[in-house]
């Protein structure tokens, strides 16, 4: 338990850097957890040279996927939007450091999940079934 | 003389069970699904090591006692909810399927084009869907009578809804968030003098209170086993025999029909008419030994016990700080849903597991209610007769446990 609510998770969940919203941007793309209503909605700014120069993200949800969604969003800036792409399941849990169950998974992935359909357009579902 | 209701824990065997080291199971969701005592796993035990065969036109010995053990099951949960007669008794897998089963039947053989349905805001999903369903499908109408502040609906609101004339009112007998009691004879007394049909979910009711539904005279009773001590994968419908024999089947297959030919079918009597295929014949001997169960404790008492357990438990809550529980604040069922300013419910939940304790988090099957009263969540925990006030002072302990950490 105290693995679980580990201090970076808490502090990232109480004091965020990250929330809010960018308008305009080049990416935005929200959608909830059908099991428990958490809800996020991401914004992204890329430069000419396809970096991740702002990433915001709004909405209401449990420590673990506002935590989550914190480190997702300090963790993207500054790539590039095809290495977004290319972010797992494994790199959210090691952002966060820790080991989830099914249900708690669910929590922590949505943010990334936001994250890639905004990145590759809504209709491009099928590059996220890994997140499922 | 009140019974002493701490001698029924020792019926449940999964309530022995340590679910952490050190950390006993404490089951604080039985508006879920509830915990099932010995009695109704030996029941079920028993018919597949004595009895199991398939039901219906067995002439041999075991079919005979397979037939008889699943009828009995029907007699019981008619004589329980103080139906008329078992033919009123259609078995369904829950509550979901009952309403389900009303709706795609009765639903879609009178409801015609702008047809007026009545619900209620603090309807559980499965009684809202079946009928968007038929919003979508017939371009019926659908109306929700309004909860109060409070929790409670507001009557007057209803009785205004009814002049509108539904053809049909359907509602909760006992909220599954906010605890409330819907007062169901009044409902159904109003809606019958403007000539609608009535159906009551009572998945929440018949688990925890004493129903005659003779006495409330609605047309349509829907609940489910695993709520009262049963298995799951069994529900029922109660409906009043002429309208259950006036409305078409509902899934077609063995059992249900008379007479099939290649050109066609007839159907079987009420209530076979509506269980096509081989039903769920070991749970309905679970069924009816949870309704054996339930009645030798007696429905007056579990309900009088889970009220006290309600009050103490919200009152508890309330004086803890940093916690409101929604729904009314005096006549209530076993549920008490509430807010933790600035935790969200899945971290409580998660937090209290780690204690044992067992308790809901989300919307409960229930969204438009949560987005009515601004919640996008809540945590829940909900009593039954195996509860304590002990197990409340367990969970106060917990959520002690929970502000220290977000503190």
């Amino acid at each position: 338990m105290d693995d679980l609510y580990r201090e970076i998770i808490i502090e990232h969940y109480k004091n965020p850097g990250f929330r809010g919203e960018l308008d305009p941007n080049d990416y935005t793309y929200e959608d909830e957890n059908p099991v428990c209503g958490d809800h996020i909605r991401v914004d992204i700014r890329v430069n000419d040279s396809g970096i991740v120069t702002e990433a915001k993200y709004s909405g209401h949800g449990c420590a673990i996927s506002q935590a989550s969604a914190d480190l997702l969003m300090e963790a993207i800036i500054g790539k590039k939007v095809e290495d977004v792409k290319k972010l797992t399941k494994q790199d959210v849990l090691d952002l966060l450091g820790i080991e989830l169950g099914a249900v708690r998974l669910k929590c922590a992935l949505l943010p990334l999940k936001v994250v890639k359909a905004g990145v590759y357009g809504v209709g491009k579902e099928s590059e996220l079934s890994d997140l499922d | 003389m009140s019974v002493d209701f701490s001698k029924y824990k020792q019926d449940f065997p999964i309530l022995s069970r340590e679910v952490h080291p050190g950390k006993k199971l404490i089951y604080l969701d039985s508006t879920a699904s509830t915990q099932k005592p010995q009695i109704v796993l030996d029941a079920m035990d028993d018919y597949y090591h004595r009895h199991n065969a398939n039901i219906h036109r067995g002439v041999y010995t075991i079919s005979e006692e397979a037939t008889e053990l699943y009828e009995n099951a029907r007699a019981k949960v008619a004589r329980f909810i103080h139906a008329p007669s078992a033919r009123s008794i259609v078995f369904t897998r829950n509550t979901t399927e009952s309403i389900n089963l009303v709706a795609f039947t009765w639903g879609r053989k009178n409801l015609k084009e702008n047809d007026l349905v009545l619900l209620t805001e603090l309807e559980h999903h499965s009684n809202i869907v079946p009928w968007q369903i038929l919003v979508q499908e017939k371009k019926i109408r659908i109306e929700f009578i309004p909860v109060l502040p409070d929790g409670i609906l507001d009557m007057n609101a209803y009785k205004n809804l009814l002049e509108k004339k539904p053809k049909l009112v359907a509602f909760a007998h006992m909220s599954n968030v906010l605890g409330t009691i819907t007062p169901v004879k009044e409902m159904t007394t109003l809606a019958h003098q403007v000539g609608a049909i009535v159906l009551i979910d009572g998945a929440q009711s018949v688990p925890h209170l004493p129903v005659d539904i003779q006495d409330i005279d609605a047309e349509f009773l829907a609940f489910s086993a695993h709520k009262m001590c049963g298995p799951t994968g069994i529900g029922a419908l109660y409906g009043k025999f002429d309208l259950l024999n006036e409305m078409p089947p509902f899934l077609g297959g063995g059992d249900m029909i008379r007479k099939v030919t290649f050109e066609g079918f007839s159907t079987n009597d009420v209530p076979a008419k509506f269980e096509a295929g081989t039903p769920a014949i070991a749970e309905a001997v679970g069924f009816g030994a949870a309704i054996d169960y339930l009645s030798s404790i007696g429905m007056e008492e579990i309900a009088k016990h889970e009220q006290e357990i309600a009050l103490y438990g919200l009152r508890r809550l309330e004086e803890s700080g940093g916690i409101k529980v929604i729904g009314p604040h005096n006549q209530r069922g076993g549920v008490l849903a509430f807010d933790m300013s600035g935790i969200h419910p899945h971290d409580v939940a998660q937090i209290l597991d780690s204690e044992g304790i067992a308790v809901r988090a989300g919307h409960h099957c229930a969204q438009p209610l949560h987005i009515k009263f601004g919640l996008p969540a809540t945590t829940r925990a909900s009593f039954y007769l195996y509860n304590s006030k002990e197990d409340v002072d367990s969970l106060i302990k917990g959520l002690d446990k929970v502000k220290m950490m977000f503190d």
